[in-house]
C-alpha cells in the first residue's frame, strides 16, 4: 500500500498547496486560480466519463449549463436561498444526465459523440428560445446580495477562493475514491475492453449510465458554483465551446488521471489568458493545442508523467 | 397576398437553401462514407470558400461575372488543396482513428476560423452576383370559372437564385457520374466497401483518402461560392452549414449519397417553410432533437438500408 500512501500524499499535497497559495498570490492570479479551480472541477467531472469510462462526449456544456441555469433561474426568478438553489442546480444536472444517458448510451463511438453534441446544441438553443427568462446571449447577473450563503459573502475574493477550493477538492476526492471502488474498476474495465467486461457478467449499460450521471452531476456542481461565485449566468456557457473546453483540458492534462484535469485547466487557462493579450483570435491556441495533442501526446501531461516518472499515478 | 403565392415564395427560398445544403452535405457524406471519419471542420471549409470567393473577385477587376467565374473555378481547388494538406499532415498520422480524428478536426476548425479572423477580420463582406435580374412570377387564380394567370405584387425571385439551383443540380449529377462511371470513382467505392481488401488489391488507399477529403472540402467551398452573392462572407458562417449538413447526412443515412440529396431537399424546403410559420430557433431545436433521436433509434438513417 505504499503507492496508495504516495497517491494520497500527492493529492492532499496539491490541495494544501492551493490552500497556502492564496496568502501569497497577487490579486490578479488569486482571482484566476479561483476560476481555474471551479473549471478544473468541471474537467474532473468530464474526465470520469472520458478518461475512466472511455466515452467521449461532445455535449458536457449541457450539464454545466443545467447546473448553472438550475441555480441561476431559481435565485433570479424566485429569490431562493443560494444553498437551496445550488442543490437544485446539482439535481437538475443529475436528472438531465440520467435522461441523456438513457438515450445516448444506446449508441456508441462516433454516434455517441454526435448524439451528445446534438442534445447539447438543442439545450443551447432552448436557452436562447426562452430568452424572456434567460436573457439569451446577454445573460443575467446574480446580485451580490443574493450571493450570501450562511452569512458568508461569496463575492468576497478570499471567500470565493475557499469556495472554489472546496468545490475542486470535493470533485477530486470523489474521483480518488471512485478509482478505488469496485464500480470505478468496472468502468476502467469497460474502457479497456467492453466485450470482456460484458462477458465477465457486468451490466455494462448500468455502469455506463452511472458514469454519465456521476460525471454530469459533478459538471453541474461546477456550473452552479461558477454562476454563484462569479455572479454571471449566460448562454455562452451552454455553447459548443464549453463542451470542447473540458475535452481540451483533460486531453492536455492527461485523460484517466486524477491530477490531469487540474494541470490541463491551469495550463490552458494561462495559455489563453496570455495569448488573448496579444490577439483577439485566442481560440487559435486551443485549436493548435488540440491538433498537437492528438498528434504527439494523446496521454497528456500527467499521462507522460505516469509513463516516465510516477508509475503509480492513479 | 393569399397563402398560395406565399408558400411558393417560401419553397423557392427553400429550394436555394436545399441546393447549397445538398452540395455541402454530399461533401460531408462522401468523407464519412469512404473514410469512416467525421469531419467537424467541414463548415470551416465552407466558410473558407466564401471568404476566398470574396478575395478572388476582389483581385480581378472588370465585369463581376469574370471575377465570379474565376472564383468558381479557383476557390474549390484552393480549398481542396488545403484539405489535402491537412489530411496528409494530420489525419494520416493518427491513422484515421475515428475518435482522435474528431478531436483533431475540432482543432482544425478553430485554426481555420481563427486564422481567418486574424487575416480577413470580423466584418461581413458581400460579393456581387454575376447576373441578377428580377423575375416576377405568375400565380393562377380562378375568375369567372376559368383559370387565369396573374402577377401578384412581391412574388418574385432573381435569375441568380435559379442559377444557383441549376448549378447545384449540375454539380450533383457530376458527382454521381464521378462515383458511378469513372475509374477513380470505382477505387473510391472499393475503398468504401472494404478498406483492407482494397489495400490488398493494390489500391493506393491513402491517396484515395486524401483525394476524397479534398473533394469533400471542395464541394463545401463550391457551395459557399454559389451562396456568397446571396449571403455575405463572414468568419463565423461555418457553424450553420455544419449543423445542417450533419442533420442531413444523419437523416439521409450515413454515407448514402442519394439519401443525403433527398434529405437535403426535404430539410432545405421544410426549413424555408417552417421558418415562415414558426420561430427559426424553435425550428432548429426540433431539427437537432430529431437528429439525435434518429441516431438513437434508427442509426441507419430514415432512408438508409440496415447495415449488413
Amino acid at each position: 500500500m505504499r503507492d496508495g500512501r504516495k497517491t494520497l500524499g500527492l493529492h492532499l499535497g496539491l490541495l494544501a498547496l492551493l490552500f497556502a497559495l492564496q496568502f501569497v498570490l497577487p490579486a490578479y492570479h488569486h482571482g484566476n486560480l479561483a476560476r481555474i479551480m471551479v473549471l478544473a472541477a468541471y474537467a474532473v467531472g468530464y474526465n470520469i466519463l472520458f478518461g475512466y469510462t472511455g466515452l467521449l462526449s461532445l455535449g458536457h456544456a449541457l450539464f454545466f449549463a443545467a447546473g448553472m441555469y438550475g441555480m441561476g433561474l431559481l435565485v433570479n426568478q424566485t429569490g431562493a436561498a443560494p444553498l437551496a438553489a445550488l442543490m437544485a442546480g446539482v439535481i437538475a444536472g443529475a436528472l438531465v444526465a440520467a435522461a441523456l444517458g438513457v438515450l445516448a448510451l444506446r449508441t456508441e463511438g462516433v454516434a455517441f459523440m454526435i448524439v451528445t453534441l446534438m442534445f447539447a446544441q438543442a439545450g443551447y438553443l432552448t436557452v436562447l428560445y426562452f430568452g424572456a427568462y434567460t436573457r439569451g446571449d446577454e445573460g443575467f447577473v446574480i446580485q451580490q446580495a443574493q450571493r450570501v450563503m450562511a452569512g458568508i459573502d461569496l463575492s468576497d475574493p478570499s471567500n470565493r477562493y475557499f469556495a472554489g477550493l472546496l468545490v475542486f477538492g470535493l470533485a477530486m476526492l470523489i474521483n480518488l475514491w471512485l478509482v478505488r471502488t469496485r464500480f470505478g474498476r468496472v468502468l476502467i474495465a469497460i474502457r479497456e475492453n467492453e466485450e470482456r467486461a460484458r462477458m465477465l457478467g457486468y451490466d455494462v449499460f448500468v455502469h455506463k449510465l452511472g458514469a454519465v450521471v456521476l460525471s454530469g452531476t459533478i459538471s453541474a456542481m461546477a456550473g452552479a458554483s461558477y454562476g454563484l461565485l462569479f455572479g454571471y449566468v449566460g448562454a455562452s456557457f451552454a455553447s459548443v465551446q464549453y463542451s470542447i473546453f473540458p475535452l481540451l483540458w483533460v486531453l492536455l492534462g492527461g485523460a484517466g488521471t486524477v491530477i490531469g484535469p487540474f494541470l490541463g485547466t491551469l495550463f490552458m487557462f494561462y495559455l489563453i489568458d496570455l495569448s488573448s493579450g496579444l490577439t483577439t483570435a485566442y481560440m487559435l491556441i486551443a485549436g493548435v493545442a488540440l491538433v498537437l495533442l492528438t498528434l504527439f501526446a494523446p496521454q497528456g501531461l500527467a499521462g507522460e508523467l505516469r509513463n516516465r516518472v510516477w508509475r503509480w499515478l492513479p | 397576398m393569399e397563402i398560395g403565392p406565399y408558400l411558393m415564395l417560401a419553397s423557392l427560398e427553400g429550394a436555394v437553401t436545399a441546393a447549397v445544403l445538398a452540395l455541402t452535405a454530399v461533401g460531408l457524406s462522401l468523407v464519412f462514407g469512404v473514410m469512416r471519419v467525421v469531419n467537424v471542420a467541414h463548415g470551416e471549409f465552407f466558410m473558407l470558400g466564401a471568404v476566398l470567393a470574396w478575395w478572388v473577385t476582389g483581385l480581378i477587376g472588370g465585369h463581376p461575372a469574370l471575377g465570379f467565374a474565376m472564383a468558381l473555378v479557383l476557390v474549390p481547388v484552393l480549398v481542396a488543396g488545403i484539405a489535402v494538406a491537412a489530411d496528409m499532415t494530420i489525419l494520416k498520422r493518427i491513422a484515421y482513428d475515428p475518435e482522435r480524428t474528431i478531436v483533431a478536426t475540432i482543432g482544425i476548425l478553430y485554426i481555420i476560423q481563427q486564422v481567418t479572423l486574424m487575416t480577413y477580420g470580423p466584418e461581413a463582406r458581400p460579393v456581387t452576383p454575376p447576373f441578377n435580374t428580377r423575375l416576377a412570377l405568375p400565380w393562377v387564380e380562378f375568375a369567372d370559372g376559368a383559370p387565369r394567370l396573374y402577377w401578384p405584387w412581391g412574388l418574385s425571385t432573381t435569375s441568380y437564385k435559379l442559377g444557383v439551383i441549376a448549378a447545384a443540380g449540375g454539380v450533383l449529377v457530376g458527382v454521381w457520374a464521378l462515383m458511378a462511371r469513372t475509374r477513380i470513382g470505382l477505387l473510391m467505392r472499393a475503398t468504401q466497401l472494404d478498406r483492407d481488401m482494397a489495400l490488398a488489391f493494390g489500391i493506393p488507399v491513402e491517396r484515395v483518402y486524401a483525394l476524397v477529403f479534398g473533394i469533400g472540402a471542395g464541394l463545401a467551398a463550391l457551395a459557399a461560392v454559389l451562396i456568397v452573392p446571396i449571403q455575405q462572407a463572414h468568419y463565423l458562417m461555418g457553424g450553420d452549414p455544419l449543423l445542417l449538413s450533419f442533420i442531413v447526412v444523419i437523416i439521409g443515412g450515413l454515407g448514402s449519397l442519394p439519401g443525403t440529396v433527398l434529405a437535403a431537399v426535404l430539410i432545405g424546403l421544410s426549413d424555408g417553410i417552417i421558418s415562415v410559420f414558426f420561430s427559426p430557433t424553435l425550428a432548429k431545436i426540433l431539427a437537432t432533437l430529431l437528429v439525435a433521436l434518429v441516431l438513437v433509434f434508427r442509426p441507419q438513417g430514415l432512408f438508409g438500408a440496415r447495415p449488413r
